[in-house]
């Protein structure tokens, strides 16, 4: 089993940092490598057990499915169904922890999955930084750091 | 029921801000809200079920419990079982997490509490500002005042030098597969106790200015503590702590003269690297050992006598009829200083934590001693000079006892501040010392200790002092070298109050 942790901190609330992230269909308006994602079968985004397709900039297809979403937690986590990736018993979570002090928010990614041994360093590489934290860098930015 | 959530960005890795919260006594030293605290019965200070005792800036008393502590989520829980203030069923945790792109540290304190209803926001405030934004701020302020290579010494004395080059060498080295080996604790990353593990590391030939020593006896200083925690950076992982050890040479180097295979040695001085069977080092500060300095002795003592020392001849000149405060008196250096103060003539006032270091001063030969948790010990040092004050005050605890140490003083007196044990001094006005026209001194253990020629007299007058039973070394607390963590662990606890030393 891989794991893979990314944490940061976001210049914002984190009420305001989960109306963006909580949308389970909503990447390709806060992170920099989706272009298009649609729910299948017209289910809600944030209904457990609703399937995210999207796409990526380079063109690969991946297939997700939402496991978990805690309004509570501020925190959603979910599996891969299909992706070009080569991974198994890919779950991951997404998560945000107020932090009091300045009023800011932590971030934290984490994902769990299974590969080929040769496979595990490039995609740690890919999905850590190519991922994770390319999208929390994204959410800095937004929020205006 | 109320609940508090207080969290906060720490500028600092994860393992240094956790090495200072997961010490549960460790608050009496950093929280500006306690001035004293001390773990019930002596149980280690991360023991599940042990209980610390303190006392607040206001004279209030708290005992508390920890519940729990994980090294491996950063987290510990605890709960409060007495306290002056109606802070029913409070139970609280601590947890830490890293941020990963930045090398920052997530900290979040948390409680739950039933306050009674007409004192609940007097006393969510109490905890939330008073108890837990402090908190941040000191800690904040505590790793932001701590220079990287510069030790905040403690009950042991300091030693402050860059990493030499033999430090990196040593790392390098551990795992290069060589054919000669030799056993070490080796620390592979910052951390607690647990950290120190006995392994096999490879041992070169002795280069052309180095000598190799077997250790027989090796000496464990507080310093070792603070090196395993990343607190100071003396040691960088992987690499072997210890700074003071007794042995024999079994090599040399074709450059090295003066010394032969089979010399009895010791040292008290950086590079790190003592917690091992075998070692190469310069022989520019080894201290050739006469037969009637037994290893062990020379092991326990020898970076302890070196600072009493200096401290009580180099830095304050100490004379027959001086006053002088000692703090910390039951501790390595603080019994030494107490004894050799004495012999000199002084009048000893000395300060401890308890009754039972109380007990071990008095029979060093204090002419006083002060249970500072117990009595103020500015207005007892007044008492018993009649106002004149001390001449000079040793203080190695720091925080806690430093604006005492001023008020203590006489007129022209000298703080010798050699330690913070309880945290950093913090900062003072010098204008306030010309009142009574006070010096202060900071020595560092390495200024006074880094050439043979400055070595060398404190070394004479140490042993000479030994010989001659002006002071007296204890028979240390014997650990095996696989039994460093249980060494450290004891230490920490502060339920250790002699020497304590590691036998390969």
């Amino acid at each position: 089993m891989t794991k893979i942790y990314v944490s940061s901190v976001i210049p914002a609330p984190a009420a305001e940092v989960w109306k963006v992230v909580r949308d389970f269909n909503a990447l390709p308006g806060w992170t920099p490598f989706v272009t298009e994602s649609r729910i299948e079968q017209n289910a809600q985004a944030d209904q457990i057990g609703c399937i995210r397709n999207f796409v990526l900039r380079d063109g690969g297809r991946i297939r997700e499915r939402l496991l978990a979403l805690s309004d509570y937690d501020l925190s959603c986590s979910y599996t891969i169904l299909e992706s070009p990736m080569a991974v198994e018993n890919y779950i991951a979570t997404l998560s945000l922890t107020p932090i009091t002090d300045g009023n800011l928010t932590l971030a934290e990614w984490q994902a769990d999955f299974d590969c080929a041994p040769e496979r595990e360093a490039a995609l740690t590489h890919q999905i850590g930084t190519g991922v994770f934290q390319a999208a929390f860098s994204a959410l800095k930015q937004r929020f205006g750091r | 029921m109320v609940q508090i959530r207080q969290s906060t960005i720490i500028d600092a890795p994860i393992e240094d801000v956790w090495s200072i919260l997961r010490d549960f006594n460790g608050h009496g030293r950093w929280h500006p809200a306690i001035a004293f605290s001390e773990i019930d019965g002596g149980e280690p200070v991360d023991a599940v079920g042990s209980v610390r005792h303190f006392r607040l800036a206001d004279g209030g008393e708290l005992r508390e419990q920890l519940l729990a502590l994980s090294d491996k989520d950063f987290r510990l829980s605890y709960c409060l079982l007495e306290a002056p203030l109606p802070l029913m069923n409070y139970v609280a945790s601590i947890r830490l997490k890293p941020v990963t792109d930045g090398n920052a540290t997530f900290w979040e304190w948390r409680s739950e509490f039933h306050p009674p209803a007409h004192r609940r926001d007097e006393l969510v405030k109490l905890v939330t500002e008073d108890i837990y934004q402090a908190g941040f701020e000191a800690i904040r302020n505590l790793l932001r005042e701590r220079p990287a290579a510069v030790p905040l010494q403690a009950r042991s004395p300091v030693v402050a030098m860059t990493p030499s080059a033999a430090v990196p060498r040593i790392a390098s080295t551990i795992f290069s597969g060589q054919a000669a080996k030799t056993r070490a604790i080796l620390v592979e990353r910052y951390g607690g106790p647990e950290v120190l593990q006995l392994k096999d590391i490879a041992l070169p030939p002795p280069a052309s200015n180095e000598v190799q020593i077997r250790h027989t006896v090796i000496g464990v200083n507080f310093i070792d503590v603070y090196c395993r925690t990343g607190y100071f950076d003396l040691l960088r992982p992987p690499g072997v702590p210890g700074m003071e050890a007794a042995g024999v040479i079994e090599a040399i180097g074709s450059e090295v003269s003066g010394l032969s295979a089979g010399d009895r040695v010791a040292y008290a001085c950086p590079p790190v690297g003592a917690y091992c069977e075998r070692r190469n080092m310069a022989p520019d500060l080894l201290v050739r050992l006469s037969d009637d300095i037994p290893d062990e002795t020379a092991a326990a003592s020898l970076l302890k006598g070196v600072s009493a020392s200096f401290l009580l001849h180099d830095v304050h000149a100490v004379q027959p009829g001086s006053v002088v405060l000692i703090h910390a008196a039951a501790g390595g250096v603080g019994q030494l200083l107490v004894r050799w103060a004495r012999h000199l003539g002084a009048m000893v006032i000395a300060t401890v934590s308890s009754d039972d270091k109380a007990r071990i001063v008095e029979r060093l030969g204090a002419h006083h001693v002060i249970v500072y948790s117990r009595e103020n010990f500015a207005e007892a040092v007044m008492r018993l000079t009649s106002g004149a004050g001390a001449d000079v005050a040793y203080d190695a605890v720091g925080n806690d006892t430093f604006g005492g140490s001023l008020a203590s003083l006489g007129i022209r007196g000298h703080l010798v501040s050699f330690g913070q044990a309880s945290g950093p001094v913090g900062n003072w006005d010098i204008g306030r010392f010309a009142s009574k026209s006070i010096t202060i001194s900071r020595p560092n253990y390495a200024h006074y200790t880094d050439t043979p020629a400055k070595l060398s007299p404190h070394v004479e007058r140490f042993f000479a002092a030994l010989r001659q039973g002006v002071v007296k070394i204890e028979p240390p607390r014997r650990y095996s070298l696989s039994n460093a963590g249980d060494a450290h662990r004891d230490l920490e606890s502060r339920r250790t109050t002699g020497a304590l030393v590691l036998v390969p």
